[in-house]
């Protein structure tokens, strides 16, 4: 992916005892620090954010400042952008380090056997025991369920689309699940609040929340599907129907188990997107402190609203709380992720 | 089927002679196409069923819908707008992409010019990490990390940049939970969206025409301006836009990290003015409301959904021909 420069390559092409090598930079990052450090000392600027920042804003300075002396204003600028690519870096790993041990530094003060065993039925507002069962619960049947939906569903919509699908209708449906790719999550919930909760006067429900994954998880599930069996090469289809199986068991028997590795990594990342959802489940199954095991009737807590609701409460044990719960959801979501990284690796099937 | 391998394996009518009687054909072909018109119908009945709620609404307001800043749809007369909230959601979200859009693509070309091979692919799973990460936790964070963590910056900014009106936080201003932390917050959540785009465009330039530009003497820097930024231009700005599109309907973040209130400040430093959205406004305001309010809501998340839908359907109209373009050279 990275060319070396083919210049860097070439004796005699550019005058190499002119060129700012790696040791003199080193050395000038060094002397920046050290420079830093004396001001940092003998003047009121203070802070350790504030040193970091001050350091890589005066580094940029100087190399930029030596480069052009030295190389030119090609070679500084070539060095200053290259150097803001790499910060660019930085920008991104930093917040996600910061999430992910704050979180870790946090939670870990509160999550134990008692925490994931125990609801918060019977709690006072100081008290600073009860747990997530309940909302582990909820999490569990509310993305089994939209997933037991969304999975055949999205599916037969795949194939429909790769080995069906023509004319107006099928251009309708790849319409469709595009539309459905831009719902905001907050509309898939708020659509069946209207609809399901209190038009058809069912109320709050695991099902009812399903249901609001499912509209979120459809559409990854068709994309990732039909992007997987395009890939299928069509010598295999050959084979098979010269072996004289029908289409369907074609498609059964050799297209979707060849696919099904790139399915399935598709499936868990929608599985692992869902799963972290809030704004639906507000709507839909809403929030209480007991544990509801029926997933068709009553309100019930899942992870993201558990660590909603207890940031809404906003004592300090409500904190503790959502922190452990937070940790929980990144756990499980980081699981289904990886796992479905890894399993990319067993995929054979890649674009041509 | 003797030219089937050049055609397109969508188009091969399996199975020969007869294919199309076979039972099981019959069966499976109108399991699948009953689950695409399946599909096709749900749509269909959410948009009407949205409309049929949200008309009736908006025609009870007696206000302007699309200018008025108050929203009190239970209140009698019904009075209610969508004008504050579109503002605090477009706000909010160009702040993100402003922020956002430049480390994304930096990141972007690390991973396609300047990282070590060996590295560029776990880095690339590093930054998509970002968006595994719920966005209920970011909001967390945002609230008890973020926030707190940053009242110096905020602070920093309006002493010294406080002649820009953006960063003025006024006589009675006060740093913390302001639109620029939740447009931050934000920022960060559409970061790996755009980076992983934009990324997948950086690589389908032909490797020849960055060795052509190098061969030329060029500079890193000119090898991009010259040879990779032409070609990914368009596939970009529709990365940016996804991104957008993103930004747009977050709703947990900023309900939780943004203080909220119905006013179209520029202010975005000062947490006393705070803000909405249009997705945050229907979270919080959701449960109290009474049938009219309701409704009035599923009209502010259609408005929400229009413009979200708008801005994805331009974005994968551009990367779709910037990718053909791309495939072509």
């Amino acid at each position: 992916m990275s060319a070396p420069s083919l210049l860097d390559q070439l004796p005699g092409l550019g005058d190499d005892t002119r060129r700012l090598h790696a040791p003199v930079r080193l050395a000038l990052l060094a002397l920046t620090v050290l420079v830093s450090l004396l001001l940092f000392a003998s003047t009121p600027m203070q802070g350790r954010v504030d040193f970091v920042v001050f350091v890589i804003f005066a580094f940029a300075l100087v190399q930029t400042g030596v480069s052009f002396a030295l190389e030119g204003r090609r070679h500084a600028l070539d060095r200053l952008v290259s150097l803001l690519v790499h910060l660019a870096l930085l920008a991104a790993v930093v917040p996600l380090v910061s999430v992910l041990s704050y979180t870790v530094y946090k939670g870990l003060k509160k999550l134990d056997g008692q925490f994931l065993t125990h609801n918060l039925t019977g709690l006072g507002p100081l008290d600073t025991n009860g747990g997530e069962y309940h909302a582990i619960i909820g999490t569990l049947e509310q993305v089994l369920m939209a997933t037991a939906i969304a999975v055949p569903l999205g599916l037969l919509v795949a194939i429909y689309i790769t080995e069906y699908g023509k004319g107006w209708l099928a251009a309708a449906v790849r319409f469709v699940i595009d539309v459905m790719t831009g719902i905001p999550s907050i509309v898939a919930g708020l659509f069946v609040f209207a609809f399901w909760v209190i038009g058809l006067h069912r109320g709050y429900s695991g099902l009812a929340a399903a249901f609001s994954l499912t509209i979120l998880m459809l559409p990854v599930v068709v994309r990732s599907s039909e992007e997987m069996i395009k890939l299928v090469p069509a010598e295999l289809r050959e084979a098979s129907y010269a072996l004289g199986l029908p289409k369907w068991k074609t498609i059964l028997r050799i297209v979707l188990p060849t696919a099904s590795a790139g399915i399935t990594t598709g499936t868990m990342l929608a599985v692992a997107r869902v799963t972290g959802e809030t704004a639906p489940l507000l709507l839909t199954s809403f929030i209480t402190p007991a544990t509801n095991t029926s997933p068709i009737a009553g309100k019930q807590t899942a992870i993201p609203t558990f660590i909603f609701s207890q940031i809404g409460l906003g004592r300090p044990a409500n904190y503790d709380r959502a922190w452990a719960a937070a940790l929980t959801l990144i756990i499980i979501v980081l699981v289904l992720y990886v796992s479905a990284r890894l399993l990319t690796r067993r995929n054979t099937l890649t674009r041509r | 089927m003797t030219a089937s391998t050049e055609r397109p394996p969508s188009d091969l009518s399996g199975g020969g002679l007869g294919a199309t009687r076979r039972v099981g054909d019959r069966v499976f072909a109108a399991l699948t196409t009953g689950a695409g018109v399946l599909v096709l119908a749900l749509i269909v009945a959410i948009g009407v069923f949205l409309l049929t709620k949200a008309i009736p609404a908006v025609q009870k307001d007696s206000a302007n819908f699309f200018t008025t800043k108050l929203w009190q749809p239970d209140n009698d007369p019904s009075v209610f707008g969508i004008a504050a909230l579109v503002f605090g959601t477009l706000l909010s979200s160009i702040i993100a992409l402003v922020v956002a859009g430049p480390i994304a693509i930096g990141i972007a070309l690390y991973i396609s010019d300047y990282a070590p091979r060996r590295l560029a692919t776990p880095i690339g799973y590093l930054v998509d990490l970002l968006a595994a990460v719920p966005s209920v936790v970011y909001g967390l964070w945002g609230l008890l990390f973020l926030a707190p963590h940053s009242d110096k910056f905020q602070q920093f900014l309006s002493d010294h940049f406080g002649f820009i009106p953006l960063f003025d936080l006024g006589r009675n201003g006060v740093v913390g939970r302001s639109m620029m932390i939740a447009s931050l917050v934000l920022a960060i959540m559409i970061l790996p969206i755009v980076a992983a785009i934009s990324r997948e465009i950086f690589l389908q330039v032909p490797q020849a025409n960055r060795e052509a530009a190098l061969a030329l003497g060029a500079t890193k820097l000119e090898m991009i301006r010259l040879a990779v930024l032409p070609y990914s231009k368009s596939g970009v700005v529709g990365a940016l836009m996804l991104g957008l599109g993103r930004a747009l309907g977050e709703t947990i973040a900023v309900a939780l990290v943004l203080s909220l209130s119905y006013s179209t400040s520029f202010h975005i430093i000062d947490a006393n003015v705070g803000g909405n959205t249009i997705a945050a406004n229907i979270a919080s305001q959701y449960q109290a409301a009474e049938p009219l309010g309701q409704r009035a809501l599923v009209a502010s998340g259609l408005v929400l959904f229009v413009i979200t839908f708008a801005v994805n359907a331009l974005a994968r109209y551009v990367v779709t021909r910037s990718g053909k373009r791309a495939a072509a050279v």
